[in-house]
């Protein structure tokens, strides 16, 4: 299993947090991780994305390899365009954004007021719901998770938000559940 | 320790620095370097370390603070970005003729692109100008695996040595093993050496001569030559005998290296491309440039953003890359471009790229003071010319209050050059404006306001003083009283160093009030143009940074928003020149409307709008 996901939203939306629960649940399920993030200026306020490479982990046993470029099946930490598997929107100028990373049978999963696509969500409505506006990223990888586009499951996410702690745990395990939930109602829709 | 974990590419060398010993480290922030220091000191803390670690005022000063635990005999390191190096030149290239005793790592981000840097200038161009080794990572665990190697190279050859990651190196993660921090260090021994530590010319030479030959030595140290990645694989599919040499090789270091190896597995070439990994860019091994020229029909190199190992390739009659046109000259070398200049390279088509779409432009946050500031400026300067600086507060361009940013510091000393050329061609009306935030001000500022007042210049100083070096992650300045272990300082303040630099007229004011603070730059308008006791004026706008305080409080504070009454035109005057993110316009002729997730109910575009519609709510009879 390899997944290519690019996540992308506006400063503050929370896109690096996003980027580092799916990255720490790859790690925990065994999977090998290649991270890009967006910091400095662009994050007042600007276009922010984070790539995610996920790939099955090279176990070499000389430890000298871990540093090697010959081994890893990925080993840039950038996604070409046309090539990620999933799109996380958190902003629908998202998708114009970059949308153009995205292969032509990816999954696009985008947070829109008004959902009008079948893989949209109104992630900020929901967020709030369970008492927090920001939480609208984790609704939304919730969202996807539960929807089956992601190479992890709720649960597995669940339990790293779970080991993570902190004062915001709470709220985060409600938003993903309330992603979850969005996913769910849909199937029975 | 021992367990895999996810580390920043700046975390991972933070723990490759811990791991081989270092124990004195400092560093300036700028992105993309900040995050080493700001992971260093989480490390101690959480690990009880002794190590020294410091935000330096300066880079120079952080260089020079280091290499001085390194004269001592102990492990140091020194973090900055490119255009840090710059300010540190001096001491850098004159420790190479010296050289240290305890291993000396200067760690130096380069950011092609540029992503958040005024230039794309390659830190290993720098390198072989200083005569010093350089390291190219190409992931962040190759940057924490050789930092360790690196200072036994330093140590070996008592030479400083630069590891240069990228942005693409410092703010990627990877998944690895840290090892276990190296604690134990040696005391500190100083040897007394005046013909070395304080050289005269006369010794300089003999400094400069023994530099030249250790770099001889190093360019063959076998640790770091360069590397045939694929060779194993090429052996197993019989495509490759050293006997015989090859048609095609390419030869890659740093970020370019990683997006070529990735792409050559998906082209189906790494069983038939050769391709090196250079460690090393300088100084690049003799016996390997004249073999690879010897046995390969074109050799492509692949690197980011000087041609540095290119130049050194001697006969360039075979060797594609910068130099020849075949790579771009300028930009970041992203995946889809290198994959391109491989294809071409492979006689494979190319795929066709289309420019992504414009984003949306950066700005400063809902309730930021600088923006108050500015629009205070505005009001009080007009068609002034506004000098300005690094730092968040560049973004007051959208503004249409910084009209210059050149460097560090610089904000004084242009305003002054514009002050004297003024002047000189006897228009004396034309106003001038400083302004600069406090962290870039202690950096850089101070000696081009001595020299200002010393030259006489008349023009008004803003200093926007957030309490924090904001746009690279809220560090702390020397105003903290405090270092970064808790220990109690002398603070140090913008107002005695603005008096102490021979300013007679400094005042302070809170940007948020907008009448008071219109009416100290009246008063420091009136100072500079006043014929006989007037002078240089420095006002200090003192407003914390939002996020810092959000930060340090762990939470925003519930803000009330003002509201828009029906007397908005929907003119667009306050997204023209105020620009604050939580004022949304509906277009022409629509009230706009504040977004209250946004808000911070700093309440300054009450005093912005022309026509008095934005309004505090009254308050409800009792
Ligand atoms: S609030 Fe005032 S400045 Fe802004 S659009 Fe309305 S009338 Fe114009
Ligand atoms: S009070 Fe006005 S200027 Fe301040 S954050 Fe709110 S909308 Fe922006």
């Amino acid at each position: 299993m390899e997944q290519q996901i690019a996540v992308s939203g506006l400063g503050g939306q929370g896109v690096l947090f996003v980027t580092k629960l799916l990255a720490e649940t790859a790690l925990r399920t065994g999977f090998s991780v290649l991270v890009s993030e967006t910091h400095g200026m662009a994050q007042r306020g600007g276009n922010v994305v984070s790539h995610l490479k996920v790939f099955p982990r090279h176990d070499s046993k000389e430890e000298a390899a871990e540093d090697s470029l010959s081994m890893q099946p990925m080993t840039s930490p950038l996604i070409r365009p046309g090539r990620a598997d999933v799109l996380l929107a958190l902003h629908e100028e998202a998708l114009a954004a970059h949308g153009f990373l995205v292969k032509p049978e990816g999954a696009v999963f985008c947070n829109r007021s008004d959902p009008k696509g079948p893989t949209d969500v109104d992630a900020v409505a929901r967020a709030k719901a369970v008492g927090s506006a920001v939480a609208a990223n984790v609704v939304l990888l919730g969202y996807a998770a539960a929807r089956g586009g992601l190479f992890c499951t709720v649960d597995e996410l669940r339990a790293v938000l779970q080991q993570w702690g902190g004062s915001r745990m709470e709220v985060s395990l409600s938003a993903l559940d309330a992603g979850a939930r969005a996913a769910r109602e849909e199937k029975t829709a | 320790m021992g367990a895999r974990t996810i580390l920043l590419g700046n975390e991972a060398i933070a723990h490759g620095l811990l791991e081989a010993g270092c124990t004195m480290a400092t560093s300036y922030p700028g992105t993309p370097a900040s995050e080493i220091m700001s992971a260093l000191m989480q490390l101690k803390r959480r690990h009880n370390l002794s190590c020294h670690l410091e935000w330096s005022v300066n880079e120079k000063v952080a260089v020079e603070t280091a290499l001085a635990n390194s004269y001592a005999g102990r492990r140091s390191a020194a973090a900055m970005k490119q255009v840090g190096l710059n300010v540190a030149a001096d001491p850098v290239m004159s420790a190479a003729y010296t050289g240290v005793k305890g291993g000396f790592l200067l760690i130096v981000a380069d950011d092609p692109g540029p992503h958040s840097s005024q230039t794309e200038q390659d830190t290993r161009q720098f390198a072989m100008f200083a005569k010093l080794p350089v390291l190219d990572p190409a992931q962040p665990a190759q940057a924490r695996a050789w930092i360790a190697p690196a200072y036994e190279l330093s140590e070996a050859y008592e030479i400083p040595v630069i590891l240069r990651p990228t942005t693409r190196v410092c703010h990627a993660r990877q998944d690895m093993t840290p090892k276990a921090f190296q604690t134990a260090a040696p005391q500190p021994v100083f040897e007394k050496d005046p013909a070395r530590w304080a050289a005269t010319p006369k010794f300089r030479y003999l400094l400069h001569k023994r530099l030249n030959e250790k770099l001889d030595k190093i360019a063959d140290d076998p640790r770091w030559q360069p590397q045939m990645l694929n060779r194993k694989i090429l052996d197993e599919a019989g495509q490759w005998k050293t006997a015989d040499g090859f048609d095609k090789v390419i030869v890659a270091s740093g970020a370019a290296c990683a997006h070529a190896v990735e792409i050559l597995r998906d082209l189906n070439l790494w069983t038939r491309l050769p391709i090196f990994q250079v460690p090393m860019p300088y100084p690049l091994s003799e016996r390997f440039c004249t073999e690879l020229l010897e046995k390969a029909g074109t050799i492509l190199v692949l690197e980011e953003t000087q041609p540095v190992i290119e130049g050194q390739l001697r006969d360039r009659a075979k060797v594609l890359g910068r130099l020849s046109g075949h790579v771009p000259r300028e930009g970041e070398l992203l995946p889809e471009i290198v994959e391109n200049i491989i294809r071409r390279f492979a006689g494979l088509p190319e795929v066709s790229l289309s420019p992504p779409a414009a984003g949306r432009r950066p700005t400063l946050c809902a309730g930021c003071g600088h923006r108050a500031a500015f629009f205070a400026i505005r009001k009080v300067f007009p068609k002034g010319i506004y000098a300005s600086d690094i730092g968040c507060y560049t973004l007051g361009l959208n503004l249409g209050a910084v009209d210059t940013v050149l460097c560090m510091g610089a904000s004084i000393s242009q305003a002054a050059g514009f002050h004297h050329a003024f002047r000189a061609a006897g228009q004396n009306s034309r106003p001038v404006v400083a302004t600069i935030g406090d962290s870039t001000f202690y950096h850089a500022g101070i000696p081009a306001l001595i020299n200002a007042v010393a030259q006489g210049c008349r023009f008004p100083v803003v200093i926007l003083d957030n309490g924090t070096t904001a746009m690279t992650g809220h560090q702390p300045t020397p105003a903290a009283g405090m270092t970064t272990n808790g220990t109690p300082v002398p603070a140090v303040t913008l107002e005695n160093l603005a008096a102490a630099c021979g300013v007679t007229h400094v005042s302070v004011g809170d940007p948020y009030d907008v009448p008071g603070f219109t009416a100290l730059l009246k008063a420091a308008k009136d100072h500079c143009r006043d014929e006989e006791n007037g002078g240089m004026a420095v006002v200090i706008a003192r407003r914390p940074c939002l996020m810092d305080q959000a930060r340090r409080e762990a939470r925003r504070s519930p803000a009330h928003a003002p509201t828009i009454t029906e007397k908005c035109e929907g003119c667009g005057f306050c997204l023209k020149f105020f620009e604050c993110p939580a004022l949304v316009f509906h277009g022409e002729k629509e009230a706009v409307t504040i977004d209250e997730t946004l808000c911070a109910g700093c309440g300054v575009c009450v005093h912005v709008c022309p026509h008095d519609a934005i309004q505090w709510p009254s308050v409800s009879p009792a």
